[in-house]
């Protein structure tokens, strides 16, 4: 973590004192730690999107085309003609104040440009003053603001400060869907070449290899080979993880980082351990080699180019349907847009499982199930065997990771699973979990290390739920199924609430499952040993 | 795009120092990198977890998962981060002139 970096004394000192200045004056500083690099150019122009040449948003003067105003009002109008949904945010706030405080990047700044109800405002005006009758006419007496540089210079602060966690959005009496606003803020700003680096590079990595991380395929096999002599090396069976196996009945799609980063890893090493148990004729893709999809971040074109390769890979190799792995956004992707986006994937059946027979109705559809919902259904009909004593050195909780539970609903069925995996399991208070989860503060391309303090700021409402259980339960494990949660909670928790660690859910149900015919287990996925067996010697 | 300057050595860099050019990368560039993650003098243990990310580098176009860092080169990940004080991506792949990872990592 930068040095610079305010102590958590300080940064937890927040000062919800408004500004003295009228908020439709355009007011931005943008502070070290508060922002992130701009994208590389060559990524952009690899998708064929307009590129800013490099540039910093502290410069100045930005690097924007000549006619930059009428490029986004010309997008912004196409874009109200497009989507009713944006049309209807932009008409029916009554601005009633109730997402004010929700938003975990408000609660951790106190900047009121941070509410939702300010931060949707900022675009919001310069639909009033272009698109309306009575903004037309009256300019600011009827809440228009005109679209200048300092405008924009808001739009690009604020709503890279939104992580489209859609808290806000459970407590708005109008559903306003405060994701999407940030959406086509994103994409409007993208029209004349403004992105971030962190979102940019992973989407011509996408396009280019199939997954963020630009892992080629004799990459992907590599570091799968390697997962499966590890787990070898645990549990003494060597496990089948085939790779591009046409005829397969299902294809499994993970987020990239299963496969590179830690602690996603262990989850991988679960998924492995859990399919190699109940004989799943399933299949790995070097090209659907990626769950997540920054697209989300940018523009719906991107979600939709970027998506195109789960159904198109999964006709190719003729499976019957899709599992999904322990992906956040990637659910929203999935569950609201591949259908009517990419499908209908008519080609495909009605995921049931081989093992159960349960036919998932809900993913009718999309034909694209939750792994944690495979794996709860098959504890439910008792397929597989935990043993939970084996995560005694365990004491955990879970977080619902956004999108997962906001856009899919996806509620008991991690929780079944964890609490037949786990003897000790608490939960956080009852308003920071499930649909009222609080984010990461660090999803929609937002984690990086540039922009830490924000990260931090806006993680601390999660933090501090934590910080509760971990001191009235002595909680040292924080669950999570997402991919961005476990990249980016363990420096949050590292600097709000050291002592907990993060792991995904089926990392505890490959710590706890029992395979026939291995070896005694002795530590967990991890290499830790077990409770008991503390004088096992550490890999 | 910074230039970063050290010596003789005068190469492109991104916003972290990383090298945008890996291709041109050789062990007095490496040496001169690893100034700016405050290591100055590379000893044997560096060498070997350079040299090895390079390898897998060149192989694979991209550096490799954590865990297979560690295990290949016996450095559990404590000491990577002795080694390198910004950890193995920041730290160690800067210095081996690999890309940054971006990503949900």
């Amino acid at each position: 973590m930068a040095e610079e970096t305010p102590k958590p004394e300080e940064l937890a000192r927040v000062d919800l004192k408004p500004p003295k200045s009228d908020w439709m004056d355009p007011t931005v500083e943008f502070r070290k730690g508060t922002w992130n690099y701009t994208a590389v150019p060559d990524t952009q122009k690899y998708l064929d999107l307009p590129a800013a040449p490099k540039w910093a948003p502290t410069d100045d003067d930005w690097p924007l085309p000549e006619n930059w105003q009428e490029i986004i009002l010309t997008g912004m109008k196409e874009r109200l003609d497009k989507y009713r949904s944006f049309r209807i945010f932009m008409d029916i706030c009554v601005r009633c104040g109730a997402c004010a405080d929700k938003c975990h990047f408000f609660i951790g700044s106190g900047d009121p440009k941070n509410m939702p109800v300010l931060r949707a405002e900022l675009l919001r005006s310069v639909y009033r003053h272009d698109f309306t009758t009575a903004g037309k006419i009256l300019g600011k007496l009827a809440g228009g603001r005109k679209l200048t540089v300092g405008v924009l210079k808001e739009w690009f602060y604020y709503f890279f400060q939104c992580t489209e966690c859609r808290r806000c959005s459970v407590f708005c009496p109008y559903g306003i869907d405060t994701a999407e606003i940030t959406m086509f803020a994103r994409e409007l700003l993208s029209l004349i070449g403004l992105g971030i680096e962190w979102i940019c590079t992973p989407l011509s990595n996408c396009f280019r290899t199939g997954n963020h991380l630009g892992i080629q395929p004799h990459g992907f096999k590599d570091s799968i080979e390697f997962a499966v002599d590890e787990l070898e090396e645990i549990t003494g069976i060597r496990v089948d993880a085939p790779i591009n196996k046409k005829g397969a009945e299902i294809l499994f799609v993970a987020p990239s980082a299963d496969y590179f980063a830690s602690p996603h890893y262990y989850t991988l090493l679960g998924y492995l351990a859990l399919f190699h148990e109940i004989g799943l004729d399933y299949t790995w893709s070097t090209y659907a080699s990626e769950g997540g999809n920054f697209g989300l971040f940018h523009s719906h074109e991107m979600i939709k180019r970027l998506n195109a390769k789960i159904y198109a890979e999964a006709k190719r190799l003729g499976v019957k349907w899709i599992l999904g792995g322990e992906c956040g956004h990637m659910w929203r992707v999935m569950h609201q847009y591949m259908d009517t986006m990419n499908g209908p994937a008519d080609f495909l059946e009605v995921p049931k499982s081989p093992i159960t027979g349960t036919v998932f109705e809900n993913a009718a559809s999309t034909k694209m199930t939750h792994i944690c919902e495979f794996t709860a259904d098959l504890l439910k009909n008792e397929k597989i065997k935990l043993d939970p004593s084996r995560n005694d050195h365990w004491i955990s909780t879970f977080h619902d990771s956004c999108n997962p539970s906001r856009a899919l609903g996806l509620l008991e069925e991690p929780r079944y699973c964890i609490k037949r995996a786990c003897n000790n399991f608490y939960e956080m208070p009852e308003n920071t979990i499930r649909e009222q989860t609080f984010c990461c503060g660090s999803g929609a391309g937002l984690g990086t290390d540039e922009n830490m303090e924000m990260r931090l700021r806006g993680g601390l409402p999660r933090a501090n739920a934590v910080k509760y259980v971990h001191e009235k339960h002595d909680v040292n494990v924080l669950l999570c199924i997402c991919a961005i949660d476990k990249a980016t909670l363990p420096p949050l928790l590292e600097y709000w609430v050291p002592g907990v660690e993060v792991a995904g859910v089926h990392e505890m149900v490959g710590n706890a499952l029992i395979m026939e015919g291995a070896t005694k287990r002795t530590t967990d996925l991890r290499g830790q040993p077990l409770k008991g067996m503390e004088d096992t010697e550490d890999v | 795009m910074a230039i970063f300057e050290h010596g003789d050595i005068k190469i492109e860099v991104d916003e972290d120092g990383f090298m945008q050019e890996p291709e041109q990368w050789n062990e007095d560039i490496a040496k001169a990198l690893a100034t700016t993650e405050g290591v100055d003098d590379l000893t044997e243990e560096h060498w070997k977890l350079v040299n090895y990310l390079r390898e897998y580098y060149l192989k694979f176009g991209i550096a490799p998962m954590i865990r297979k860092l560690c295990k290949e080169t016996g450095f559990p990940l404590k000491k990577v981060y002795e080694l390198f004080p910004s950890g193995p991506a920041k730290g160690a792949c800067k210095v081996a002139g690999l890309a940054k990872p971006t990503g949900c990592v």
